[in-house]
């Protein structure tokens, strides 16, 4: 016997270590994320304490001294929560009515999604012809009688705050409907033989169990309306009060031309988003999170 | 015990799905204290009635009367039985102690009186220890029991069991076998336990009720069902591995002749079995005798053999290609020649064909 046959194969040594050789192939995509993801944001955060004036830390001194940048934080906070709160909340209530199997489910899954395919800009233009001063919606309310002067609904927090529920739901409407379907349907069943009716067993045994895929979704879709731009702009008034972090990076980088105070901005949005989300997780951290099945079987 | 009944009646009680029957028109009367089991293969239709009687299913047709209350419009919560699920269903997020405590919860049942029933139910099914832990760090005995005690602390007037020990091993299936005849008889349950194990289901039930594509077959006690099966299906069922199709002879006596491999037999007829007509002979492996070769009955050769600890069960085949499977004290070599003969009084011969 030769002494390479006494030796295990390569393949078993790494699988005593619980390596699978098949890993490496994950090495080109781990690449692309260093080179287009990590490499800029390290040379952002580097640019922001490079600022023209005002020593490291000068382009954050700029933006908390500044009451017109200091308060976007507020601004877009203002507009973000409320949002991701809203739509996960009205996902709730329409995916538990949606779990299980009934004719045309799918034709409504489809129609509730559908507005994630429409992109931004098509939201914010069916917005303004439909809720603006002269939009349908206005029009009926006028020749109703039911108002004197058009609502104001488009080019201010409104306009953005339905922006974001219209692109932000069918996201969030997808992600509790997926986290509901997790749930062993025989638990709400069982409850219902113990005697808990329809709110108690939601409350009781649906909600705990859903509870830490919602605080996911939160987080995901607070993300998505944190980093508003194009809606702010269009649907919004993006120089009041809907002047949001991602407009004054904007403003910084290409009316100011001071890339810097841009790449600072930039930093703090992350910032602010890392501690709503480092909240919500740690909340989420005190909530049941194992399996959502029932037993064996 | 709660809202008790003296019977509860299944009245043409009929479930389709679709177009397709899964249940079609299900009478049956069950006393108080009974042990009920609903007995057949995947797909007869026993889950679905037991699903009926919880209301976790509404009816396409047919009622449930609990003595002269009408119960099938009521919704699951408002019904009063336990059930256990057979994949327990046990609430993941909550202790064992709070599992079992949740129908009682529901009921509004005062702090004290909830603490002392649920440490009874507890002991009963030996948990006391894990009253603690979450359903996920127990065996799959353990679960199970944990879904016992939920569905008897609430005392109900009725348990459904829907096959709970289809996930055990073995050994742990007749030990909880054992358990539930226990539990059924100390508390005074009235159960209906669904199970495609015939064995399990002789061994726990008052009476039968075997299914077969959603009707029923028979209704019997467990002797009346091993002895004098109503068609060959209920045979196949109890245990009747030699189904052979014959063509019958003419009646004698009280018996019917039919001719296996040249030779006359005389078996019971079930369900008139016209002479002449096509038949099906059934016996169980432990009626049929081996004898040596040469003997008086139906020669064959053995073919497998299995060891079944106090006897082997063997299969033979016969000159004219109809294999029989028997069973034996002695061990015979495979390729033996043997014979083999028939206790006339344990033959039961149906006729051929789908009944009803």
């Amino acid at each position: 016997m030769t002494a390479a046959a006494a030796r295990p194969a390569l393949r078993h040594r790494l699988a005593e270590r619980g390596i699978d050789r098949q890993l490496l192939l994950l090495l080109p995509a781990a690449l692309f994320v260093l080179t287009l993801f990590i490499y800029p944001f390290l040379y952002g955060l580097g640019l922001s304490f490079q600022p023209v004036r005002g020593g490291v830390l000068g382009a954050y001194r700029e933006f908390f001294t500044d009451a017109y940048l200091r308060d976007t934080i507020a601004t877009t906070l203002r507009v973000s929560l409320p949002a991701a709160l809203l739509n996960v909340l009205a996902s709730v209530p329409i995916a538990y009515r949606m779990r299980g199997r009934f004719r045309g489910r799918r034709l409504l899954t489809t129609v509730l999604v559908v507005p994630i395919t429409l992109g931004t800009v098509l939201t914010a233009q069916g917005l303004l012809n439909f809720l603006g001063p002269t939009g349908w919606f206005n029009r009926t309310l006028l020749s109703a009688g039911l108002v004197d002067a058009p609502v104001r609904l488009t080019n201010n927090y409104w306009g953005v705050f339905l922006s974001l529920i219209i692109t932000g739901f069918p996201f969030a409407f997808l992600l509790v409907l997926s986290y509901l379907s997790g749930i062993d349907p025989s638990l709400e069943r069982a409850a219902a033989t113990l005697g808990a009716g329809a709110w108690q067993r939601f409350r009781r045994i649906t909600l705990p169990l859903l509870a830490p895929g919602l605080a996911t979704t939160f987080c995901l879709t607070f993300v998505l309306a944190f980093s508003v731009f194009p809606s702010a702009v269009l649907v919004g008034d993006p120089s009041g009060t809907t002047r949001v972090m991602s407009i004054a990076a904007y403003d910084a980088a290409y009316v100011r031309y001071d890339y810097p105070l841009a790449a600072a901005v930039a930093v703090l949005m992350g910032l602010v988003e890392l501690l709503v989300i480092a909240a919500v997780l740690g909340w989420r951290a005190l909530l049941y999170t194992g399996s959502t099945a029932g037993g064996r079987g | 015990m709660r809202d008790a009944f003296e019977t509860l009646r299944l009245d043409g009680v009929s479930r389709s799905f679709g177009g397709h029957e899964a249940l079609a028109g299900l009478d049956l009367t069950i006393k108080r204290g009974e042990f009920i089991a609903l007995l057949g293969p995947s797909g007869c239709g026993k889950s679905t009635a037991l699903n009926c009687l919880a209301g976790l299913l509404p009816l396409t047709r047919g009622s449930i009367w609990k003595d002269e209350a009408r119960l099938d419009v009521l919704p699951p919560e408002r019904r009063g039985f336990g059930m256990v699920f057979q994949n327990y269903a046990l609430f993941p997020h909550l202790s064992v102690r709070h599992n079992v405590a949740f129908g009682l919860q529901m009921r509004r049942v005062p702090r004290a009186e909830l603490r002392r029933r649920v440490d009874e139910a507890l002991r009963l099914v030996h948990l006391e220890d894990q009253a603690g832990k979450l359903p996920g760090r127990l065996s799959g005995g353990q679960q199970q029991r944990v879904a016992i005690a939920r569905a008897v602390v609430l005392e109900p007037s009725l348990v459904l069991m829907d096959e709970p020990l289809s996930n055990l091993d073995a050994k742990l299936r007749l030990e909880m076998r054992t358990e539930i005849r226990r539990l059924h008889q100390s508390l005074g349950l009235t159960t209906v336990y669904v199970t495609h194990d015939q064995e399990e289901a002789l061994s726990l039930a008052d009476r039968l009720v075997v299914l077969r594509a959603g009707r029923v077959q028979q209704i019997g006690t467990p002797e009346q069902l091993h002895t004098e099966p109503a068609n060959w299906h209920v045979a196949d069922f109890m245990g009747y591995r030699n189904l052979l199709p014959l063509r019958a002879g003419p009646r004698r006596g009280a018996g019917i002749v039919v001719e296996l491999e040249g030779r006359e037999l005389v078996g019971t007829p079930v369900d008139g079995p016209a002479p002449g007509s096509e038949v099906i002979a059934g016996i169980r492996p432990e009626d049929l005798r081996i004898g040596p070769a040469g003997g008086t009955g139906v020669p064959a050769v053995v073919e497998v053999v299995e060891y079944q600890g106090r006897e082997v069960a063997v299969e033979a085949l016969t000159a004219g290609g109809v294999s029989l499977n028997l069973r034996s004290a002695d061990r015979p070599a495979v390729g033996d020649r043997i014979t083999v003969t028939v206790d006339p009084r344990r033959l039961l011969v149906f006729p051929a064909g789908d009944p009803r």
